[in-house]
């Protein structure tokens, strides 16, 4: 663990992370016009015709909505073992992207299922369950917000995150477990045809680059505003 | 590169461009705040 202690300093955190940040921001550049590029060249599905281009967009979200709930749980897991500081920080910088990709990834999701489905929302397994991950996101959030010592805050925030971590496998397995309108998984399974699986691989990787770099700027910006605080601090003392 | 969606443009479309104004949302609201705290810890240090 002693690597990982290293990089969880601030001071080396905001070295490393500054200088790998531009080469992720480029490879995040890349792998959106390319996956677009070749997302607006693939042919229409037989089934379900140019919607397929959504695929592009909607499945990437979902994928790093998940990842970014995988990435509070490890941090809050961290924080309650290790009790480190920067894990909290970590944590809670990564739920708004959280919310957010979940959000898209629904409304992306209704605007396939009305043409595809008929109807933009049904509550069935797959879906209310990825609800349900939106609810974690901004019931997390809030209880950052609620409470006041920013100690107990992480505390109670860690906890509530590895609650909640049991919806993760819900979402995955739950168009096997039960029966659903939302069709069954088709990566893994190799259902997809390859002309839609390049883009949606790419697009997908630029989800999660794109979050990764965002996350690094929101740790460096709480970082600089703990400083800022303690400097306030000793001014008033 | 084909953007003839048909019909199903009225779908697509709003879907894509949900997503790009929540991506470029996402990177102005993380660039700005970067910004200001540099700019508040800048200040603070200078005194």
């Amino acid at each position: 663990m002693n690597w990982l202690f290293r990089y969880a300093n601030p001071h080396e955190f905001m070295r490393l992370s500054g200088a790998v940040l531009p080469y992720i921001a480029v490879a995040t550049a890349l792998c959106f016009a390319i996956g677009l590029y070749l997302g607006f060249s693939v042919p229409p599905d037989y089934q379900q015709g140019t919607t397929i281009t959504l695929m592009f967009i909607h499945v990437p979200a979902d994928v790093v909505a998940e990842l970014i709930y995988g990435a509070i749980a490890v941090c809050s897991l961290l924080s309650l073992v290790w009790r480190h500081p920067l894990s909290d920080t970590a944590a809670r910088a990564a739920a708004p992207f959280g919310a957010l990709f979940t959000a898209v990834a629904i409304i992306t999701g209704a605007l396939w299922g009305k043409p595809m489905w008929g109807t933009y929302w049904v509550w069935d397994a797959r879906l209310t369950s990825f609800l349900l991950l939106f609810f974690l996101y901004l019931g997390y959030m809030a209880l950052w917000n609620a409470i006041e010592d920013e100690t107990r805050a992480a505390r109670a925030c860690a906890i509530l995150a590895l609650v909640g971590l049991v919806d993760i496998p819900i979402i995955k397995f739950s168009v096997d477990w039960w029966s659903t309108l939302h069709q069954g998984e088709s990566i893994m399974s190799g259902k997809i045809a390859p002309v839609y699986l390049a883009p949606l691989l790419i697009m997908m990787l630029g989800y999660n680059l794109l979050f990764f770099t965002l996350w690094m700027v929101r740790i460096r910006t709480a970082i600089l505003e703990r400083r800022a605080r303690n400097l306030m601090q000793q001014a008033a003392s | 590169m084909n953007f003839d969606m048909g019909a199903y443009g009225i779908y697509i479309w709003p879907a894509y461009g949900i997503s790009a104004v929540a991506i470029l949302g996402a990177i102005v609201w993380t660039v700005a705040a970067w910004r200001r705290a540099k700019a508040k810890l800048a200040a603070l240090e200078k005194k």
